[in-house]
Formats: C-alpha cells, sequence, structure tokens
C-alpha cells in the first residue's frame, strides 16, 4: 500500500466518518496504516461535546410560568402575552440551537461522534417545539452514539422529545396509543414485514405509562400502565416496555435493519446485502455495539473499492459542513445557515417526518443543484444570495401595499470570511492546479477538470473553481 | 408495443410526435420548426394548475352554509353575516372577500366540491399536507408526490423535464417521481442567467462521458436538462406581454408567470402555484379575509386573461388545503386544525359548474369535525384519467373512482 493509495483512503474515511480533512491532517496520517488510522478515528476528546443552547434554567423558569398559565381557565390579555412570549422565545431558541449544532460540526475534533450523531438524529427523527428536549435528545443521541444500541434506543424511547412526537402520553390502558408502538418497530428497530398488527398492539399495551412530568423528567406512570398479559412474537408473558425491546433486539431482523441503514448512510445509497449482512453477524454477535459494528465497517476491503469512493451525494448537513471546515468559514450571520438548510431539504431538528430524510438522489432537483453549485463561490466569495425561500404572507401583504407590482426578491447576503491565509498555508509549498482539484474532489479528476484548472494562476481561483462543479457535490 | 388508450386528437398526436424528434438537449435549436406551426395548433394542449393554500384554509368561512343556522351557532363571534355573503344558492354563499370570484362563477367557469378529505384525517400540517402531495393514505409515508409519479410515467405529453414547473424557489414534494420530477423557478429570465453563467455553461459544454455512471451522471443530466428547459423556457416566453394588469401580490405574479407561459404556448402541463398564511388559530376573519381576497383577485385576473387568450378551455386549475378547520371556533376568534374542505375548480370546460355537491352537514360530525364525503384522490384520478391521459390507479397506486366535474 503506497502513500498515495493510502491518501484516497484516508480522504475517503474522513470524508465518510467525519466531514473530510485538511491537508496538513491527511498529509500527517498517511504515514500510518489505515486500522491505526480508523482506530485514532475513535479516540474520545477529553472534555464533552454538549450542546447547551437551551439552559435548565431557563426550561424550568418557562415550566414554572407555564404551568400557572395553563393551570387557569380564563386569561387576562397579559398572560395571554405572556404565553405568546414564551412561545416566541422557544422559536428563537429552536433556531439558535440549530446553529449551535452546526457550529459544533464545523469546529469539532471529533468529527466521527458528531457524524453518528448526526445519523442518530435523522435515524431516530423527531420533532419538539421545546428546544430543550430537542436538545436533550440530540445530547443523549450523542452519549449513547457509540456505545450499546439498546441503551441508545431506550434513552430515546424515554425522552420527552420522542414521548410527546410519538403521542405516547396519550398511549393508556383504557385507550391504547399505537404510534410509539408501530414507528419504535416500523422505523427504529425492525423495519416493515418483520412483526404483526398484533404485536404492534401488544407492543402499545406494555409502553402504557412511559411518560414524563412538568419537569421533563421520564416517568413511569403505573396508573395508567397495563399490567395484564401481552402476547408479543408468539410469546405470553408480563411484559413491559423494556422487555419488549429486547425481544426486538432478540430478533437479528433488527441488526440487519439498523446495518442496512448505516451501510447507505456510510458506504453507497444502494445496499450491497452480502455487506450489510456481514456487518449485522458483526452487531449481533457483538450484543449491539456501534462502536465493534462501524470499526468493521471502516476497515473492511469494500468500503474502499472503486466502487464506493467519490459516488455519494453529499446531504445538505455535509455539504455545508464540509465547505465550512475545508475553508475555516466564519459566519457573521449564522441565521443564513437555517436558510441554506431550509432551501436544500435538511433543516435539522426539523425532519419532513417520522421516516427522515431520504437522502441521495432525493437531495438533488432543478433548483437545489443549482443553488448548491452556486453556494461555494457565494461562501467563499463574499456573494449575495438571490433567494428568499417560500412565500410568507406578511411580506405578501407588504408587497400589495407598495405601489411597485413586482415583488423586490428578499436579498440575503451570506456575509462570511473565509480564511484564505490559511487554508493556503496548509497546502503544499508548489502544488500544482491539477493535484489542488484532485486533493478537494473524491471522484477521478478528468482530462475535463484538468484542463480548466490549469488556466488558473493561482490556487485561490482553483479552489472557487472546484468547488463550485457537480464533482464536489459527490464525497 | 404496449396499446394505450390515446385520447388526443390525430393533430394532437402528430404535434407531440414532432416535438419528440426534437430530442431534449438545447431545445432552442430546434424549436425553430415550431415557429412555423400555425398558432391554434398549440392551442388544445391541455393543461393544469394547482393552486396551494398552505396553513388550512378554513372552508366554513369560505363557502359559507349561511342557510344553516348550526353554523351561527357555532361560530358566535367569527361567523360571516348572511347578509354580507355572496349567495350562491339557497344554502351556501361566497365570503364576500371573495367577490371577484362572482365574475367567474357566473360565467360557468367555476365549480365548487363540497367535503373533499380522505379517511383517518391527520390534523398536523406537514403529515396532512405530505398526504395530499403523495397522495398516500393517512398512514403510509411516500417519498414521491403524484404530480412527480406522473411524470415518471413518461408518457408521450409528459416527458421532458420542463413538463411541470412550480413557481417557487424551491420544489414541492408533490413535484418528485422516482426519476423524474418538475421544476422549481420563480422567474424564466433568472433561471436562464443562472444556468448560463459561464462556468455553468463550460461544465455542461465539455460534459460528455459521465452520464451513464451512477450519481455523478445524474447531477450532470440535471445540470444539463435544467439549463436547456431554462433555455426554452425563456425563449418561448420572453417576447410575450401580458394584456392583463394583474393585481399586486406575490400569489397575483406566480399567476401572472403561468398565464405567461401557458399563453405562450410552453410545452409544460402542470403548473404548481402556492398562498400561505391560512393558519388562522387567532382572529382569523381579518387575516383569512386579506388572504381570500388575493386570491379572488388574482384568479379573477388569471382566468380571465386566459380566456383572452383562447386558452381556458383547455386549463383546469384547482384548489386544495391540507385540512379545513373545526366546526365551532375557538376561544381567540379563531378556529383550530380541522379535517375535510371544499375545493375550488376553475375551467372553460367544466362540465358540471357550480356548486357540485351538498353542503356540509354540520349536525353529524365526527369529534366536533366534518366528515368527508369525497376522498381527494378520486378528484385527482379524475384529473389524471380524463385530463392528463394517463392511467389512474398507475400514479395513485390503486385505482380511484372517477367524478364528472369534467
Amino acid at each position: 500500500m503506497d502513500r498515495k493509495d493510502n491518501f484516497v483512503r484516508i480522504k475517503h474515511l474522513y470524508n465518510r466518518a467525519g466531514f473530510g480533512i485538511s491537508y496538513t491532517e491527511l498529509h500527517k496520517l498517511s504515514k500510518n496504516r489505515i486500522d491505526t488510522v480508523v482506530a485514532r478515528l475513535f479516540d474520545s476528546p477529553a472534555v464533552a461535546t454538549n450542546l447547551n443552547t437551551v439552559t435548565t434554567a431557563e426550561y424550568e423558569a418557562q415550566q414554572l410560568k407555564l404551568a400557572a398559565l395553563n393551570g387557569k381557565k380564563d386569561l387576562a390579555p397579559a398572560e395571554k402575552q405572556e404565553r405568546e412570549a414564551i412561545t416566541k422565545a422557544r422559536n428563537v431558541k429552536s433556531r439558535e440551537l440549530n446553529i449551535g449544532w452546526m457550529h459544533q460540526m464545523i469546529v469539532t475534533e471529533h468529527p466521527l461522534l458528531e457524524k453518528i450523531t448526526l445519523f442518530w438524529h435523522g435515524h431516530f427523527a423527531c420533532r419538539s417545539n421545546n428546544p430543550f428536549f430537542s436538545q436533550e435528545l440530540n445530547n443523549i443521541q450523542r452519549q449513547y452514539a457509540l456505545g450499546s444500541f439498546r441503551t441508545l434506543l431506550i434513552a430515546v424511547s424515554q425522552t420527552p422529545a420522542m414521548l410527546g412526537y410519538l403521542n405516547n402520553q396519550q398511549n393508556r390502558k383504557s385507550r391504547p396509543n399505537e404510534n410509539f408502538a408501530r414507528e419504535l418497530m416500523e422505523l427504529f428497530t425492525l423495519g416493515r414485514g418483520n412483526y404483526t398488527e398484533m404485536d404492534i398492539k401488544e407492543a402499545a399495551r406494555a409502553f402504557t405509562g412511559w411518560s414524563y412530568n412538568n419537569t421533563g423528567q421520564f416517568v413511569f406512570n403505573l396508573k395508567v400502565h397495563d399490567e395484564r398479559e401481552k402476547t408479543f412474537f408468539g410469546h405470553t408473558g408480563n411484559f413491559d416496555g423494556e422487555a419488549i425491546i429486547d425481544k426486538i433486539l432478540g430478533r437479528p431482523e433488527t441488526a440487519l435493519f439498523i446495518c442496512r441503514k448505516l451501510y447507505v448512510f456510510f458506504v453507497n445509497d444502494t445496499p450491497n446485502e452480502t455487506h450489510v449482512a456481514e456487518l449485522a453477524t458483526e452487531f449481533y454477535k457483538q450484543q449491539y455495539n456501534i462502536t465493534a459494528v462501524l470499526i468493521k465497517l471502516f476497515t473492511a476491503e469494500w468500503f474502499y473499492s472503486a466502487a464506493n469512493i467519490g459516488n455519494k451525494i453529499k446531504s445538505p448537513t455535509e455539504l455545508l459542513v464540509g465547505l465550512s471546515r475545508s475553508f475555516n468559514v466564519t459566519y457573521h450571520n449564522p441565521q443564513v445557515l437555517i436558510r441554506l438548510q431550509t432551501s436544500l431539504g435538511q433543516y435539522l431538528f426539523n425532519p419532513p417526518n417520522v421516516a427522515g430524510w431520504g437522502g441521495g438522489k432525493n437531495w438533488i432537483d432543478s433548483s437545489s443543484l443549482m443553488l448548491r453549485l452556486k453556494i461555494p463561490s457565494l461562501i467563499l466569495n463574499d456573494g449575495i444570495l438571490d433567494f428568499d425561500g417560500k412565500a410568507d404572507p406578511e411580506d405578501e401583504a407588504l408587497i400589495a401595499l407598495s405601489s411597485n407590482p413586482k415583488p423586490k426578491p428578499v436579498k440575503s447576503s451570506i456575509n462570511a470570511s473565509t480564511n484564505w491565509i490559511s487554508f493556503l498555508a496548509s497546502l503544499p509549498k508548489y502544488m500544482k492546479q491539477t493535484e489542488l482539484a484532485a486533493f478537494l474532489l473524491q471522484p477521478v479528476v478528468d482530462i475535463k477538470i484538468q484542463d480548466l484548472v490549469e488556466k488558473n494562476s493561482n490556487l485561490k481561483n482553483t479552489a472557487i473553481a472546484v468547488t463550485s462543479m457537480p464533482e464536489y457535490q459527490l464525497c | 408495443m404496449k396499446v394505450k388508450t390515446i385520447r388526443m386528437k390525430r393533430r394532437d398526436f402528430l404535434k407531440s410526435t414532432t416535438f419528440a424528434a426534437a430530442g431534449t438537449l438545447f431545445v432552442p435549436a430546434f424549436m425553430k420548426p415550431f415557429e412555423a406551426l400555425a398558432l391554434d395548433q398549440l392551442s388544445s394542449y391541455k393543461n393544469l394548475v394547482v393552486v396551494q393554500l398552505s396553513g388550512g384554509n378554513d372552508g366554513l368561512n369560505t363557502l359559507v352554509p349561511y342557510g344553516n343556522d348550526l353554523y351561527y351557532q357555532q361560530r358566535k363571534s367569527i361567523a360571516i353575516a348572511p347578509q354580507s355573503v355572496i349567495r350562491l344558492d339557497e344554502m351556501q354563499g361566497l365570503n364576500p372577500n371573495l367577490s371577484a370570484l362572482k365574475e367567474l362563477y357566473d360565467q360557468g367557469w367555476m365549480s365548487i366540491i363540497n367535503d373533499v378529505g380522505y379517511p383517518n384525517p391527520d390534523r398536523s400540517h406537514f403529515r396532512s399536507m405530505d398526504i395530499w402531495q403523495t397522495a398516500s393514505d393517512s398512514s403510509q409515508y411516500l417519498s414521491t408526490g403524484w404530480i412527480g409519479r406522473y411524470l415518471d410515467a413518461n408518457c408521450e405529453t409528459c416527458k421532458f423535464p420542463y413538463t411541470a414547473i412550480e413557481v417557487d424557489d424551491s420544489l414541492s414534494l408533490a413535484m418528485k417521481g422516482n426519476t423524474k420530477k418538475g421544476i422549481a423557478l420563480k422567474d424564466a429570465g433568472t433561471l436562464y442567467r443562472n444556468t448560463n453563467e459561464p462556468f455553468f455553461r463550460e461544465m455542461i459544454r465539455r460534459e460528455k462521458e459521465h452520464l451513464d455512471e451512477d450519481n455523478l451522471g445524474y447531477l450532470y443530466k440535471t445540470l444539463i436538462e435544467t439549463s436547456s428547459s431554462a433555455a426554452y423556457i425563456q425563449e418561448t416566453s420572453k417576447l410575450y406581454t401580458p394584456l392583463f394588469t394583474y393585481p399586486a401580490s406575490g400569489f397575483a405574479n406566480q399567476l401572472k408567470t403561468v398565464s405567461k407561459f401557458i399563453n405562450s404556448g410552453l410545452k409544460t402541463k402542470v403548473y404548481y402555484v402556492s398562498l400561505s398564511g391560512f393558519d388562522t388559530h387567532v382572529n382569523q376573519n381579518q387575516q383569512q379575509g386579506r388572504l381570500l381576497q388575493q386570491y379572488a383577485e388574482g384568479m379573477n385576473a388569471f382566468v380571465k386573461d386566459l380566456h383572452q387568450h383562447h386558452k381556458l378551455e383547455d386549463t383546469l386549475v384547482i384548489t386544495f388545503s391540507e385540512f379545513g378547520r373545526r366546526v365551532s371556533q375557538n376561544a381567540s376568534n379563531g378556529t383550530d386544525h380541522g379535517t375535510a374542505n371544499n375545493m375550488f375548480i376553475f375551467g372553460g370546460r367544466l362540465k358540471k359548474q357550480g356548486i357540485y355537491n351538498t353542503a356540509p352537514d354540520l349536525a353529524n360530525l365526527e369529534n366536533g369535525d366534518l366528515k368527508f364525503k369525497v376522498d381527494f384522490r378520486e378528484v385527482y384520478g379524475t384529473i389524471l384519467d380524463k385530463w392528463l391521459d394517463v392511467n389512474n390507479s398507475d400514479i395513485l397506486n390503486k385505482r380511484f373512482n372517477t367524478m364528472d366535474f369534467i
């Protein structure tokens, strides 16, 4: 294995397991064997990296206020305003939470941890209008991201965010609500076709009582729990929620389902069932240890085959975070990151539905592609984003009132700075234009690209050109 | 070769095969022969315009059941007064802010279907909008839209990249198929300028090898199609000057853009526009009234514009919202998320004009919500079968009965 091959492999590893890699680090790591590099990826940082956009104090203060307001039958106008103010404050915090996580992904020294958290964020898709709950769910996914899937699954299932989203608060002995049980089995563990409707009904009964209290703590409400016998997967017993989860994990189909999703996220849009089965066997054998299965994935020969390098369409998050990391971008108006996410179709903490984001070719259509191709020059070159998102009735009303019938597009400057000095300093002294292109891109740099970049006089222009090519959309 | 039932007339068939020969790359060069065709031959190309009202428009204050006492009992402060209602029959009439629609109604260009919905309705914006856009069952999650799947059907008249256009910056799920998607653009000139940037032109010009490759090929194919569509749309529509003055609203502008495309003879079949802000939980009448007025005035100009260009007979407009709202008002002079709603249909060749079916039954509700009488997929199915000439069961994943509004 020569150093050049190693270069390509490590770059590929970091693109998939993280959000890319700098030239300096790539050069340094390429001296090592690939399994050493993989092992290094899993080294945990000294300091924990939880999001703390909404403090516990803030959350508790709001809860107190809301408890007082919700207790009343009729609210005075001042009280109605107070409740509206809390909703508004929560909306502001929700946006800050999103930006906070984007920022963390951009600066993190443990990219694997953030990347696998991103995977679980999509897998356990959830929406909450309470940013404290969303933050908690995100931190729990991060905390257990690389450990036991069983621990992660139970922790996630007991968060107020997930219990609320899947209506388990409404699931009670007298009137079971199946939503939680259904999504748990269909989307989080087994996948469709591996259980019966009866299994869902019985599982729902087992989860009655799983709820949370006014301070956002999980509580097992015995009063509404159905403690009679349930028949699940052909066995009868007095099963509670955790017992059901253990039975689900006892099925190798669960390992297969999770590993297929991991494969699609980390390797290829089209799952290779042989490779997926390899991973699933390991995952099941290691009692659903996530680190074990990921190490198997990242050290497999097939992970580094030509078929799997440079052919995956970057998700909007990968595109934005990768670009921002590579070029050390500072956003003076971080709100722009939200506009970019919504325009590209991946607004973190706001999946379209409980099935998460589709991925792959689903990211691409005529307008999202044009925007993706323009984003690098807009971010790296201080451009203007001529884009105003879906119509807003307030805007329309204003336009209706104005005398000019043609609506002015809301111009929004990205207002970002790129640290070109540090980027250029990270490159070898006499780097050729074509070499920079080969570094920035994963797909093979063909004659067309070589011709194009050779004309450039400086590396900055090459960087801007190369990141604006369709090839840059792949990793 | 599969034999499809072709309902097109012979001249339509000839027209579309001529166009098929023209290919899809850099269309303007091949468009020249088209200018030689007489204008009236282009006119019998059916168009569908979908108008989405986002937020859950309150149907009962839109088409008001002024003849039903229960309506006034349940909405003591937000019901529309009987004397203000623009009466259409003895039971229902229009919200006065929709006065601009009366003219269209009197001309026979409108049909209104009551109680459109689906079984096990979902009252979440995202979920219900997805259901309407994907035409799924309430418990299904589909990742393709009904118009996207129409595009996938690859029929003679629906196989071009610009077959479906959404007048917006981003593409809705409704327009995304498995292999094909519609095009989203706010303005033809802007899209043309964007795709025509020298750098992208160069990328396209030099591109020969990758089109067969999986994802890279897909990116290049999309780029090339977007670029050629932008050129085609711009070339075809740039010389058109509107005869009508449209009101000054974002919504009216979208319709103006659509009319420009239709009237200049664009070979697009489906257009998608939207108006949002209908989630009226608080102080409904003012906000809804303002939006309904924008809607009516925009539609008025649009329909009359099409009529003047002799395009109205070949255009069908449908209006929907992801759900209606509850029958009783809430404590904030508004209404909360509900279920079934009405749909407003416009066209020059409607078979059944006026109010299509009976008014909502306000006495027999489901948990305070209207029960649906018409599954929205029957409306889609009717359009797919009779207007867009495809088999509705292929697109909707099962066969739906058709109605007779067209």
